[in-house]
């Protein structure tokens, strides 16, 4: 009995705070139910998914936007992640002091992070065009063009690489030295050590980064509400800023219901597909100790 | 997990090498510090010297007194004692709730227990858009929107969606490396599961409760989206709202909106700094990486 008693606080919460709120909302999702003409409520079927996939044209252009970010965001962390981490991992003293500055973007989220890259990219001088200026690099207009606002969020998001890394680095510090040193007995190389012991045993973190990156880029809502709110010309309407308004700007409680219940079939088929092909790219190491 | 004549660790590499990598990494980090510090930098300037090119990394001049200033422009300790008062029993209610969670899920037995540590992993996967919209119509409901609740009480209830789920596997992990011999022994000596949980495995488990903590406390500090839904009267914002308004209503101000930003920041690294240095001493305690 007393498992259960330790237990009630999150059950409270899972059946109260999300199970049930997810059924409400799966319900909600096929009624028109709007908070401010919330009378005359009706049953509409799948009009809202309809629309939103067929009428709509910003829930595709928000996706489309979204997922051009997305993309672009998590390879690069991907891959300067899995630099970063190959770098720290090379076993030179001061590492703890590297650690914590780059894990501290993470800690430094939210609104006041967010105020600081909008002034980095201010056309008429920000950190960002100055430094291109140094450079003798003409500057752009940054989050205030249709062109440059993705690539100053992809850039944004970068800065918090330094999390994907440890994950990398948690792995890397893992593989056994003696497979190093007797590839190297064997004559093999920087670069085909690298093909052939790390990046086959780091595939595990890339999955797990791969994941987390993703499920994390298509719900990004408070960078982009408070840095460009979406503009310019809609060119950063993310998907959940589009939810967002729709639910509490437009009280379109019922369409924003379907819209959230999209996002969710969006992300479990990306995970699953992730999951399933990896045993084709994926190197489990059970799979090897049972030779 | 033992492998015998496994020797794990960096990776060997020459003094070239290695060289070479500790430059590249000081190099990025670099990178990383540089928007930090020209925020820093930003915050001691005079406004008509934000923009000048080439940069002034430590202004001539400095203007202290735009912290002053800043906490005068916008009421921004009524703020930032707002966000304590939605932080501190958020952090408290989130540790209490998913450690008792994570010490059944470790420990007891009871039927269906598997199950539910599935549901748990699985809410990891959940996106919060999907209750966004009931939990408010639930909120509405209640009568609690304007007020702190609605920011409080999930995390009090381990029903932070990633968080509370990532914290609850993150502790039961922990747990089960805590040898059993130990509950028993308190067992014998007449103690209770909460005497075991309060007196014998929270004790050794200080880095992970830390850690649940600090998460907890940064991630509440810098949240935005609730606070954003739920809050209506402008002397209950909590810092994120308080500093969005800055922007919106002093936008050309930047000197005094990165001093604020810089004061608002203060709380989440300060924490970070403790859990880390909490963090590692536990981890020479446990002799666990």
């Amino acid at each position: 009995m007393s498992a259960y008693a330790f237990l009630s606080p999150w059950a409270i919460g899972f059946v109260g705070l999300t199970l049930g709120p997810m059924l409400a909302s799966l319900a909600l999702s096929f009624t028109d139910y709007n908070l401010v003409q919330g009378a005359d409520t009706t049953w509409v079927g799948v009009d809202n998914y309809r629309s939103a996939l067929t009428e709509d044209p910003l829930v595709w252009h928000s996706l489309r936007v979204t997922t051009y970010y997305a993309v672009l965001s998590v390879l690069l962390e991907l891959v300067v992640g899995l630099l970063l981490a190959l770098l720290l991992n090379a076993g030179f003293r001061g590492i703890g002091a590297l650690r914590t500055v780059y894990y501290l973007p993470a800690v430094v989220s939210g609104v006041a992070a967010s105020l600081l890259w909008l002034l980095i990219f201010q056309p008429r001088d920000g950190l960002a065009n100055a430094a291109l200026g140094f450079f003798g690099i003409d500057g752009v207009e940054w989050v205030y063009s249709t062109e440059w606002v993705i690539p100053a969020f992809v850039l944004m998001s970068l800065w918090g690489v330094g999390r994907a890394a440890f994950i990398y680095l948690a792995i890397l510090q893992g593989i056994p030295t003696n497979l190093y040193e007797a590839a190297a007995v064997d004559g093999a190389g920087p670069l085909s050590r690298f093909t052939a012991i790390t990046l086959p045993l780091v595939t595990p973190g890339i999955l797990i980064n791969l994941i987390l990156a993703t499920i994390g880029r298509f719900q990004i809502f408070t960078e982009a509400f408070v840095v460009s709110q979406g503009g310019p010309a809609n060119a950063s309407l993310f998907y959940v800023l589009y939810l967002y308004r729709n639910a509490f700007r437009y009280f379109r409680m019922g369409y924003a219901s379907a819209l959230g219940w999209i996002l969710f079939a969006i992300l479990l088929a990306l995970t699953l597909l992730v999951f399933r092909s990896s045993p084709l790219w994926v190197h489990y190491e059970g799979a090897r100790e049972r030779e | 997990m033992s492998r015998p004549q496994v020797v794990l660790g960096p990776r060997p590499t020459g003094r070239r090498a290695r060289k070479a990598s500790a430059l590249l990494a000081l190099a990025g980090a670099a990178i990383v510090l540089v928007p930090l510090m020209w925020m820093l930098s930003t915050s001691f300037k005079a406004e008509s010297d934000v923009f000048r090119t080439p940069i002034e990394w430590i202004p001539s001049e400095p203007r202290p007194e735009n912290y002053a200033e800043a906490t005068q422009l916008i009421p921004f300790w009524r703020y930032f004692l707002n966000s304590l008062i939605v932080v501190v029993p958020v952090t408290i209610g989130a540790v209490v709730s998913t450690t008792a969670a994570a010490y059944a899920f470790a420990r007891l037995r009871a039927p269906g227990l598997k199950w539910l540590f599935v549901v748990v992993l699985a809410t990891i996967m959940l996106p919060g858009e999907i209750t966004l919209v009931p939990s408010f119509l639930l909120f509405n409901q209640l009568g609690w929107i304007g007020t702190y609740f609605p920011l409080i009480v999930p995390a009090q209830l381990a029903a932070g969606g990633f968080d509370a789920a990532v914290s609850i596997f993150l502790l039961r992990q922990f747990f089960l490396t805590i040898p059993r011999e130990h509950d028993d022994a308190a067992r014998v000596d007449g103690h209770g599961f909460l005497s075991i949980l309060v007196h014998v495995v929270i004790p050794q488990s200080w880095p992970a409760v830390g850690l649940v903590a600090a998460f907890a406390f940064v991630h509440s500090w810098n949240d935005f989206l609730q606070p954003l839904l739920y809050l209506t009267d402008q002397s209950r914002y909590t810092l994120p709202l308080g500093l969005n308004f800055f922007k919106d209503i002093y936008n050309t101000q930047w000197a005094h909106l990165m001093a604020a930003s810089v004061l608002a920041l203060i709380p989440p690294v300060l924490v970070f700094f403790f859990a880390q240095r909490a963090f590692s001493r536990g981890v020479v305690f446990t002799g666990r990486r």
